[in-house]
C-alpha cells in the first residue's frame, strides 16, 4: 500500500447555525441514508488505502456511534483498519486540538508507525467520489512536495469561505489566501491534500516548536514558494456542506437523476452504517412528487421536492415542501412544512405552520413522542 | 471448553416446489419477502433477538443464493469468534455418501458439528416461515416442565386442521398422543415445525433410527421418542405465523405487511429483522408518480403509480406504469406504460414497455394448475419480456422470452412460457 488517510472530521462552524449543535458537521445526515463522512470513507475504501486515521473533537457523539464499527467501510482489517483520535491528556500535552496541524501532531505516532510513503488527507464535511490512486500518481508525475485538489467554482459563487489559490501554467500553486476578503480567483482548495509521510512529520515538529496549529496557513501558505506544491484540478461534482445554504443544496442535488446516478449507481459505491430499518410505507391519501423518501419511513400526507431521511413519520393531510425532514421526526397530521430543515428526533405537532421566507428555516423540535 | 447451551439446527434445504418459478434457482428460504427480506431472515433474526448465537444451516437445493445471503452471517451479529452461523451442505464420507435425505437425517449427518459446542438443548428450525417468535421463552417452558422434547404449536379452525401434523395434550400441555394430517381431528393444535430437544434424548433417538430411510422429524423422530416414554410438551404459540409455501399464502402474507397497522408489524423497535442490504440510497418518487398503500425499497425508482404492493430495493417502475396488488423483487425493471394486476416479479427482470400482465378470465394453468391457480402471474428471475404483449391470469413465464413466443402479443391465460431453466 502506498498511503495511509486521514480525515480531518473535528470541525464546527457557525454558518451551520443551530444544525451544529447536535453533532459535527462530518456526521450530518445526507441523500436521505448517508452521513457526510460516509463519502471520505469510502474513497478511501475505494481507492485501497486500508489504514485511516479520523480526527474528531467537537460534539463527538453522532460521529462515534457511526464509526462504532469500521465493517461498514471494510475496514475491520488486521492491515490498518480504522482508528478514531479524540484529544487526550498526556503526559506532554493537555491541550484540546488547536488547530489541524496540532491534531495530526498529537497523534504524531500514528503517522511514524506506518510504513507507507504517502498521506492522503481529506475533510470529512464534503460530498465527492475520487480514486486517490490518480491523484498520488500526479503527485508523484509532478515531483511534488504536496498536491492540493482544487476545483474552479462558477463566477457567482461565493467562494470566500474557502482557500483560493492562483497557479501558474504547470499547475504549481502561486498564490494561497485562506478565506480572504476578496477573492482574486475561482479557483478554491478543496481540503484534500496529498503528502510524503516524513515530510508531513517533519514539518508538524517543526511547526509545533514555533507554536503553530494550522494546516492551512501555518504549512501549506507558509512554505508555499520553499516547497513544491502543486494543484490537481477536478470537474467531478464537490461539494462542502458546511454552511446551512450549501446543505440544504447539497441535498437537493440528490433530487437531480444526473447525481443520483453518479453516486447511487456508477462504480464505485457509497457505503454507510446499515441501520436495518424496513422498507418505506406509504398509507391511503399519500401524494408524492420528486423526493427522496428512505428506509423506515411510514407517509400519510403529500410530499414535494423534499428529502425525507431515515424513520420519519409523516401524518395525514400534512403538506411538506421544498425541506429537508431528518432522521427520526414524527410530524402530526395538518402541518404546513415549507423551505425547511427540520432537526432529527422532533415532534412536530398537528396543525402547526412553517415557511422559510427568505432563507431556509431550521425547525428544532423536543422529542416528545410519547406524550402526543 | 466451548459450551453453548442452545444451538440451532435450521433446515434450509428445501427446494419449496409449490412456489412455482420463484424456486427455480433459489432455495424457499432464500426467497424474497416484504420488499427486501428473504424468508431466512425471519428465523435467523428470531434466534439472535433471542440470544441464540450458534445456527447450523442446513442447504442442499440450489444453495448458491443463500450462501452468498449468509456469508458470515455479518448482518444477524452471528459472526462470532465461537458460534456464529456455519452453513452445513452435504458432504462424502468415506463410507456412505449420501445427500440429505430427510429432515431428521440432515440433523443425523451433522451430529460432529453439534457434538463441539456441547450442547444442553438443540432447537429445530425451518427456514420457510414468517413469524416473530422468542425461543428463549420456549426453552424456560421446556425446562420447566421438564420436557425432552417440546413442539411449538399453534390454535388452528378445526377445519383447517386436518392440513397439519396434530398434537393431542393433556390439561398440562403434555402430549398424550399425535396425528399427522388426521382426517377427524382430536385437537387444533398444529405443529410448527419448532422443536427444542434435549441433546441426549435427540442424539440417541438420531442414532437410533440412522437407518430410517428419508428419516423425518415427524414421521419418525417423534413417534420414536413418544414410544420410548419421554416426557413431551406443546407449546402454544399465538402470534403471527404464516407459512408461504404457496403462491397463494405467499401472496397473501406479503400483501399483509401493506396494511395500516399490520398484523405483522416490522416498524417495532423492538424485535427487529435482519437482513443483508445490498442497496442503500432512499427511493425516488418523480413527479408523476403516485403511490399508496405499498411498502418500496431502498434506491427503487418509481414514475408511475404503484397500489397495494409490496415493491423491493432497486426497483424501477417506468412512467405511466400502474402496479397493483402485486409483488416486485429485487433490481427488476419495468418499462414506460406498463400495467400489472396480481403479479409475482421475481428479481433482476426486465418487461418492455406497454406489457399487461394478468388480463383475461381465470382459468386453469395448462401445465401446474396446482401451483399456479390464484389468479396471478408469476414471473420468474431474469426473465425478459418484450414491449407490447398481454399476459393472461394464473400464467407463469421464467426466461428470456421475444416477441415470437407471444402469439398476437398474447399470452391466453393458464399459458406456461418456460425458456430457462430445468423444464428447457
Amino acid at each position: 500500500m502506498r498511503a495511509i488517510g486521514i480525515i480531518l472530521a473535528g470541525g464546527n462552524s457557525r454558518r451551520m447555525k443551530e444544525l451544529t449543535q447536535k453533532r459535527a458537521i462530518s456526521a450530518m445526515p445526507i441523500a436521505g441514508s448517508y452521513r457526510a463522512i460516509d463519502f471520505a470513507l469510502s474513497n478511501m475504501s475505494n481507492s485501497h488505502i486500508q489504514k485511516v486515521g479520523v480526527l474528531i473533537q467537537y460534539n463527538a457523539g453522532s460521529l462515534n456511534e457511526h464509526l462504532s464499527s469500521s465493517k461498514w467501510w471494510d475496514f475491520g482489517r488486521k492491515q490498518g483498519g480504522l482508528s478514531v483520535f479524540t484529544p487526550t491528556v498526556t503526559a506532554e500535552n493537555s491541550f484540546w486540538y488547536r488547530g489541524t496541524a496540532d491534531a495530526i501532531y498529537q497523534n504524531l505516532s500514528f503517522l511514524k508507525s506506518s510504513h507507507e510513503p504517502y498521506v492522503v488527507m481529506t475533510s470529512g464535511d464534503c460530498v465527492y467520489k475520487m480514486d486517490y490512486n490518480k491523484l498520488l500518481e500526479y503527485h508523484i508525475a509532478k515531483k511534488a512536495d504536496v498536491t492540493i485538489v482544487c476545483k474552479e467554482m462558477p463566477k457567482d459563487c461565493d467562494v470566500e469561505r474557502y482557500g483560493i489559490l492562483k497557479m501558474d501554467e504547470e499547475c504549481r500553486i502561486q498564490e494561497f489566501e485562506e478565506k480572504p476578503v476578496v477573492a482574486r480567483s475561482n479557483t478554491i482548495s478543496c481540503g484534500i491534500y496529498v503528502i510524503r509521510r516524513r515530510l508531513l512529520i517533519e514539518m508538524l515538529e517543526r511547526c509545533s516548536m514555533e507554536d503553530r496549529y494550522d494546516f492551512v496557513t501555518d504549512i501549506l501558505i507558509r512554505y508555499k514558494n520553499q516547497k513544491r506544491i502543486f494543484g490537481y484540478k477536478i470537474r467531478e461534482y464537490w461539494r462542502n456542506i458546511a454552511s446551512v445554504e450549501d446543505y440544504f443544496a447539497a441535498n437537493m442535488d440528490f433530487l437531480k437523476p444526473d447525481i443520483r446516478d453518479y453516486f447511487f449507481k456508477q462504480y464505485p459505491d457509497i457505503y454507510s452504517k446499515v441501520d436495518d430499518l424496513p422498507p418505506a410505507k406509504y398509507n391511503v391519501g399519500v401524494r408524492l412528487s420528486n423526493s427522496l423518501i428512505s428506509s423506515g419511513c411510514i407517509i400519510n400526507g403529500t410530499v414535494e421536492d423534499s428529502v425525507i431521511f431515515k424513520k420519519s413519520f409523516i401524518g395525514n393531510n400534512c403538506y411538506i415542501k421544498n425541506s429537508i425532514i431528518l432522521n427520526d421526526v414524527y410530524i402530526g397530521d395538518n402541518t404546513h412544512i415549507e423551505n425547511c430543515i427540520v432537526e432529527s428526533h422532533g415532534t412536530v405537532h398537528p396543525n402547526v405552520y412553517y415557511k422559510g421566507e427568505d432563507q431556509v428555516k431550521i425547525v428544532i423540535e423536543k422529542n416528545e413522542r410519547y406524550i402526543l | 471448553m466451548v459450551k453453548k447451551e442452545m444451538i440451532a439446527m435450521l433446515l434450509a434445504g428445501g427446494q419449496g416446489s409449490r412456489l412455482g418459478v420463484l424456486t427455480a434457482k433459489v432455495a424457499k428460504p432464500a426467497v424474497s419477502f416484504g420488499g427486501k427480506y428473504r424468508i431466512i431472515d425471519f428465523p435467523l433474526s428470531n434466534c439472535i433477538n433471542s440470544g441464540v448465537d450458534t445456527v447450523g444451516v442446513l442447504t442442499q437445493y440450489q444453495p448458491l443464493r443463500l450462501n452468498t445471503h449468509i456469508g458470515i452471517g455479518i448482518p444477524w451479529d452471528l459472526d462470532r469468534n465461537i458460534g456464529g452461523v456455519t452453513v452445513l451442505p452435504p458432504y462424502e464420507k468415506s463410507g456412505n455418501s449420501e445427500w440429505y435425505t430427510g429432515t431428521a437425517n440432515a440433523i443425523y449427518q451433522n451430529l460432529d458439528y453439534m457434538e463441539g459446542f456441547h450442547p444442553d438443548y438443540v432447537l429445530i428450525l425451518s427456514g420457510d416461515h414468517i413469524y416473530k417468535m422468542d425461543y428463549e421463552v420456549m426453552l424456560q417452558f421446556h425446562k420447566k416442565n421438564g420436557s425432552e422434547c417440546t413442539i411449538a404449536v399453534m390454535p388452528v379452525p378445526m377445519e383447517e386442521a386436518k392440513r397439519f401434523g396434530i398434537m393431542i395434550t393433556d390439561e398440562n400441555k403434555k402430549i398424550t398422543d399425535f396425528e399427522e394430517k388426521p382426517k377427524e381431528p382430536r385437537s387444533n393444535l398444529a405443529s410448527m415445525g419448532i422443536y427444542i430437544f434435549n441433546w441426549n434424548t435427540l442424539k440417541e433417538a438420531l442414532i437410533a433410527k440412522a437407518n430410517q430411510p428419508h428419516l423425518d422429524f415427524g414421521r419418525h423422530v417423534i413417534p420414536y421418542c413418544h414410544e420410548k416414554g419421554a416426557p413431551m410438551y406443546a407449546y402454544e404459540f399465538n402470534g403471527y405465523w404464516k407459512d408461504v409455501g404457496t403462491l397463494q399464502s405467499y401472496w397473501e402474507a406479503n400483501m399483509e405487511l401493506i396494511d395500516i397497522v399490520p398484523e405483522f408489524n416490522m416498524y417495532e423497535e423492538y424485535w427487529k429483522i435482519y437482513t443483508k442490504s445490498e442497496i442503500l440510497p432512499p427511493q425516488y418518487l418523480a413527479p408523476g408518480s403516485a403511490v399508496e398503500r405499498s411498502i418500496i425499497g431502498e434506491g427503487a425508482e418509481i414514475y408511475g403509480a404503484v397500489y397495494n404492493s409490496v415493491v423491493g430495493c432497486g426497483v424501477t417502475v417506468g412512467k405511466g406504469c400502474v402496479v397493483r396488488d402485486s409483488i416486485v423483487m429485487n433490481n427488476t425493471e419495468i418499462g414506460d406504460g406498463c400495467e400489472l394486476y396480481k403479479s409475482i416479479v421475481a428479481e433482476n427482470v426486465r418487461i418492455g414497455q406497454r406489457v399487461k400482465l394478468g388480463v383475461g378470465e381465470e382459468t386453469f394453468n395448462n401445465t401446474a394448475p396446482h401451483i399456479y391457480n390464484s389468479g396471478l402471474v408469476t414471473v420468474g428471475e431474469k426473465s425478459v419480456l418484450p414491449d407490447d404483449v398481454s399476459v393472461g391470469r394464473n400464467s407463469v413465464i421464467y426466461g428470456i422470452t421475444g416477441r415470437e413466443d407471444y402469439p398476437d402479443g398474447y399470452l391466453v391465460p393458464g399459458s406456461t412460457l418456460m425458456k430457462a431453466g430445468d423444464e428447457e
